[in-house]
This record gives structure tokens, C-alpha cells and sequence, in this order.
């Protein structure tokens, strides 16, 4: 009996060392891709160009990110993300909510065929020039509603914050809330909302996440440069390689062609930090979310 | 989870009185679901009314309605057109691919994430994994461009020092597909490891507590109680990705096309935006059937992996 537990306490260490391996391989081989755009955006691009940089910045230097802050377009292009994100994500989050709380509601008269109506668009579509022609049709092509409206409601969202509301408001929360003569419309502003947190700010996130990133409504939607998000020119300077360093000689001092070229490659590894970053800060402060919210959101119910 | 992902539940309870009286009660749920329901009709179902267009030879400066019908016209040049079989192979080869690499990597990481005693080390594991996550496609695109680059990248940089000659990866059509597919893995790992997270988190400890007492070692433990625990949510992953096998990531592949890789990067979705929005043609009613050709095949396929799923007694979609 001893020998057997002995036995296997040794196959669980060896189980436990391979385990830290395994996750160190995956934590090393996600974290390694960022750390060196990282260190890259603070090197010369002389380093960048010859091979010096491998972990840390060499040649320490601002240049790529003054760069980046003197381009109009981006400074623009920043503005615009941000009207887009916060002012779509607020529409988002509210027509979600408008959806999931009656839709949880088990004694709402025909909760499965508007679930279905829902459900369905997930499965099935008209494709993407039905879907053009519908917002060219509406008048709105480069106009701020094509990056607001279309696609305002998503149905996975909606489906998690419905099953949140279903698992966290006990039916005895309403009936309780109804005999003090509580309406529908201030149950959901006064009770299901505060005490579903966790759920919105999951959603909040995914969906400020998906305005913040979104270029393809914008490069099919929009022809306005001011009206352009930093995607559209992101992918500009970063695809297309379309840099005009020309613009740039004045704020950094560079003569030859070579320093050309090497600030524009510079300048791009800058631009992918500052895009990144504002994610990259926010998300830790929701991520102690996603296990409340999205665990309990997609498995139980 | 399997009862939750379509509205085929049926609660027990609060299913009393006449449909127009629980109607005229919950009033006020039906306004709030009035906003909701209008931007699904007119973002969802308009569009799918409007892919008749399919069946027509639609003008663009007439209306859908008064375009002439003609039948499968666009359906049968489309079958028949010289990019037909490439566009498929292409989009279930890519389709394939990513479901198979992209599959056992987060179950593996959820899997030693959920062994792990020290929390501070999962936290971090956690979090540095999932940031990828919130990188944008065309960030996402730059950073494989540089890095791939063959003069500047690391990669090329690391292939030369180990004495090999540089690979031009962009520009061959047999590195597109896994470029394609394993950055998409390397950024998506983390993050799709969460819903493996939270069926392991789900599962009863008595089971795990009954296992120990049974002598089982931790590798029996994940064989025996964590992999059962984990394969409805599998089985519901495998049956929605199915789903989608046509739909691949165009945003991504149009952003990384180029006419070097064209002949394995062009798929279904890249060729309806460009026959319609991409060409002088402005083919719409064409590109429309290849759209309607490729929603029809996901569902189909959906609703036959959904029925085999349930035939096997697995978890289901409905």
C-alpha cells in the first residue's frame, strides 16, 4: 500500500515538471512575438535592420514613436477610433441588454420564437452585398452611422448577458420587486443591471474591442479620410506601405534614402504599440471578469 | 450550455393564464424588445431578402424589384467557371487546417492551466496568453509582415544566422496557408481556452475527490474525469466551427494577398468582395449567388454535423 502511493507521488511530480513545461513553452512562445516588437519600436533601426535586436532594445531610441506622433492621419485616424468605440459600444451594450432581459424572462409569450429570430442570423445569411446595398440603399455609405449601426447587436453577446440574467436574478427577486409594485422597466434599470456587472463589463469589452479593431465596414463603407479610423490608416502604413516619411524629415533628421527606408520600418513597429496599447491596459482590469461573466454566461442554464 | 445555444428550452414554471393576458402583463418587455428585434429585422433579414439578387441581373441603378429574374444563371457560370474548384479547395484546405491545428492547443493549455498550484504563475500565464487576442487583424498583418520580412524580420534574421538561406514567406504560395493558420492559433490560444476553463471549472469534485481514493494518478485524473468533462463543450465547438467551414477569415487573407500567393490564398469570401467591390464589373448579382452558394452549404452542413452529433448521443445544438 505504501510502495503504491510512493510509486505514484513520484509519477505526479514528473506530471507536475512536465505541466510547468508545457506552460512555460506556450507563455514563451505568445509573450516572445510581443516583447520583440516591443524592444524593436525602442531600437535604431539601424539594430532592427542588421539583426542586432533578439530581446532587449538596442540603441535605445524615441525616434519611431515621434515619428508616429507628428503623423497627421494617425492623430486623426486615433480620434475617430475612439468617437467610434465609445459612442458604438454604448449602443451595443444597451441594445443587448434590451434584448437579454426580456429574452431571459421565462413567462414572456413567444421567448422562443424571438430567441430563434435571434439564433438563426448566427447560422444563416444574406452575405456581405445584400448587406452593402442595404446600408448604400440607407443613404448611410461615408457617413459616422455605417461604423455605428450595422451589425449594432451581437447575438452571442446578447445569448451570454441573457443567461447571466437568467442564473443570477432568482425568480423570487421579481416576484418580491413586483409585490412592492416595481415595473418591468425599473426592475431591469434598478435591480437586474447593478447586479450583473460582471456580465457588462465582459461585453463592453468584447464589443469596444471589436469597434476599436474593425477596418473592414470602414474600407468598404467610408471614402472621407477625416472620417477614417486608425485601422484604415494603420493598414495604409503598415499593408500598403504607404509612409510619407517626406513628412516626416522635419521632426527627425534623416537625409539618405537608407535612413528613409530605416525610420519608416521604425515608425512601424511604434505605430504597433500605440495601436495595441490602449487594449493591452484596459483588458487586465476586465479579465477578473471573464470568469464570472463568460463562465457562467456560456455553460450554465 | 447544449439547451442554451437555441431557443429550445422550455421552462416549466410561469407558464400560466391566456397568451393576450400574459402579453398585456409583460407589456413593457415587449417595448424593450421592440429596439432590438427592429435592428435584427433590418441588419439581418433585410439582407437576406435582399439576396434574390442571386436569381436576378441586378443593375445598380435599378431597384431589386425591377430587375429581371433569371433563374440560376449566376449559379450555373459560378459551377462551371475555371475558379470554381480552386476557391474550394483552397477554403476547406484553410478551413481544415485551422480547425485541426487550432483545436488541441487550447484544450492543452486549459488542461495545464487547471493543474497548476501556484496561482500567481496561472494568473500569468492567463493573461499573457490572452493578450493576442486583442490585437487587430491589420496589426496583426504588420507584425507578421516585419517579422517575416526577408531582409529585416527576426525569423529570416535567425534562419541566416543558423547558416540557411533567407525564405521570401510572403511570397510563396506554399508558406500562405500555415502563415495564415498559425498565427491565427498563436493569437486565439489563449482565449479559447477560457470556455475549456469553465466546463473543467464545471465539473463535480466529488468526481476527482473519487478517483484519488481509486488511486488514480493525475494523468488517469485528466483522462478519465477532466476529458469527459470537457467533450459536450468540444462536441458544441466542433458543431458550430462545421457551421462556418466556408466562412474564413477574408478580413485577414485580404490583408495578406498578394498576387505571389494567390493561387492558395484566394477563397470563397475574398473572391465575393472582390467580383463586386473590387472589380470594374461590379458584378453584384454574381457575387451575391457565390455568397447565397456559401451560406447554404454551412447550414447544410451545420444542421447535418448537429444531426450526427445527435444520432451518436453527444451534446447538440438543439
Amino acid at each position: 500500500m505504501d510502495n503504491r502511493t510512493i510509486r505514484e507521488l513520484g509519477g505526479d511530480r514528473w506530471f507536475t515538471i512536465t505541466n510547468y513545461i508545457i506552460l512555460s513553452l506556450f507563455l514563451l512562445s505568445v509573450l516572445y512575438p510581443l516583447l520583440y516588437v516591443l524592444s524593436a519600436s525602442f531600437s535604431s533601426s539601424h539594430a532592427i535592420v542588421s539583426g542586432k535586436v533578439w530581446i532587449y532594445p538596442v540603441d535605445f531610441t524615441l525616434d519611431g514613436y515621434k515619428a508616429v506622433f507628428n503623423h497627421r492621419l494617425i492623430w486623426s485616424g486615433f480620434r475617430n477610433s475612439l468617437f467610434y468605440m465609445a459612442v458604438g459600444t454604448a449602443i451595443n451594450v444597451a441594445l443587448t441588454v434590451l434584448a437579454a432581459y426580456p429574452l431571459s424572462r421565462k413567462d414572456l409569450y413567444g421567448r422562443n420564437a424571438v430567441m430563434f429570430l435571434f439564433v438563426f442570423t448566427t447560422m444563416f445569411s444574406g452575405g456581405l452585398i445584400p448587406f452593402y446595398l442595404l446600408v448604400r440603399n440607407m443613404g448611410m455609405l461615408d457617413t459616422v452611422w455605417a461604423m455605428l449601426l450595422p451589425g449594432a447587436l451581437g447575438v452571442w453577446n446578447m445569448v451570454i448577458t441573457r443567461t447571466y440574467f437568467q442564473t443570477s436574478l432568482p425568480d423570487e427577486l421579481l416576484e418580491a420587486a413586483q409585490l412592492d409594485g416595481c415595473s418591468d422597466f425599473s426592475f431591469v434599470a434598478r435591480v437586474a443591471i447593478p447586479l450583473s456587472m460582471p456580465v457588462l463589463a465582459v461585453i463592453t469589452l468584447f464589443y469596444a474591442v471589436g469597434h476599436w479593431n474593425q477596418y473592414f465596414n470602414a474600407f468598404i463603407f467610408l471614402k472621407s479620410e477625416n472620417l477614417y479610423p486608425l485601422q484604415i490608416v494603420l493598414r495604409e502604413i503598415l499593408i500598403q506601405n504607404n509612409v510619407n516619411v517626406g513628412m516626416l524629415a522635419t521632426v527627425v533628421d534623416v537625409q539618405s534614402a537608407a535612413e528613409r527606408e530605416g525610420l519608416s520600418n521604425l515608425l512601424k513597429y511604434s505605430l504597433i504599440v500605440v495601436a495595441t496599447l490602449p487594449l493591452m491596459i484596459i483588458y487586465p482590469f476586465v479579465q477578473k471578469h471573464f470568469v464570472k461573466g463568460v463562465m457562467i454566461g456560456s455553460l450554465k442554464g | 450550455m447544449k439547451t442554451e445555444l437555441v431557443a429550445h428550452h422550455r421552462p416549466k414554471a410561469a407558464r400560466r393564464g391566456t397568451p393576450w393576458s400574459r402579453i398585456r402583463k409583460g407589456w413593457q418587455l415587449y417595448v424593450m424588445l421592440a429596439l432590438p428585434v427592429l435592428f435584427i429585422v433590418i441588419f439581418s433579414y433585410v439582407p437576406m431578402y435582399g439576396a434574390q439578387i442571386a436569381f436576378k441581373d441586378f443593375v445598380i441603378n435599378k431597384s431589386i424589384w425591377g430587375s429581371e429574374w433569371v433563374g440560376l444563371k449566376h449559379f450555373n457560370r459560378f459551377i462551371h467557371s475555371y475558379d470554381f474548384w480552386r476557391l474550394l479547395r483552397n477554403t476547406i484546405s484553410i478551413s481544415m487546417y485551422s480547425l485541426l491545428a487550432g483545436f488541441p492547443f487550447p484544450i492543452l493549455l486549459a488542461l495545464s492551466l487547471n493543474y497548476v498550484g501556484k496561482t500567481w504563475f496561472k494568473k500569468s500565464v492567463q493573461m499573457i496568453t490572452y493578450a493576442p487576442y486583442f490585437i487587430s487583424v491589420v496589426v496583426m498583418v504588420g507584425i507578421l509582415f516585419e517579422l517575416l520580412d526577408p531582409r529585416k524580420g527576426i525569423v529570416n534574421h535567425a534562419i541566416t544566422a543558423l547558416g540557411f538561406e533567407p525564405i521570401q514567406f510572403l511570397a510563396k504560395a506554399e508558406w500562405f496557408q500555415s502563415i495564415y493558420v498559425w498565427s491565427g492559433v498563436w493569437q486565439l490560444v489563449g482565449f479559447s481556452c477560457i470556455i475549456y476553463l469553465a466546463a473543467l471549472a464545471s465539473i463535480d469534485p466529488a468526481l476527482h475527490e473519487a478517483a484519488v481514493i481509486d488511486g488514480a494518478n493525475k494523468m488517469r485524473r485528466i483522462w478519465h474525469v477532466d476529458l469527459p468533462g470537457i467533450m459536450p463543450v468540444a462536441v458544441i465547438l466542433l458543431i458550430i466551427n462545421m457551421g462556418h467551414m466556408l466562412d474564413v477569415g477574408y478580413e485577414k487573407i485580404l490583408l495578406m494577398q498578394n498576387s505571389l500567393n494567390l493561387s492558395t490564398s484566394e477563397v470563397i469570401d475574398t473572391y465575393v468582395y472582390k467580383v463586386a467591390l473590387n472589380s470594374p464589373g461590379m458584378n453584384y448579382s454574381y457575387s451575391t449567388m457565390i455568397g447565397l452558394f456559401k451560406s447554404v452549404i454551412n447550414l447544410t452542413l451545420l444542421i447535418a454535423v448537429n444531426g450526427i452529433a445527435r444520432r451518436l448521443k453527444q451534446s447538440s445544438l438543439w
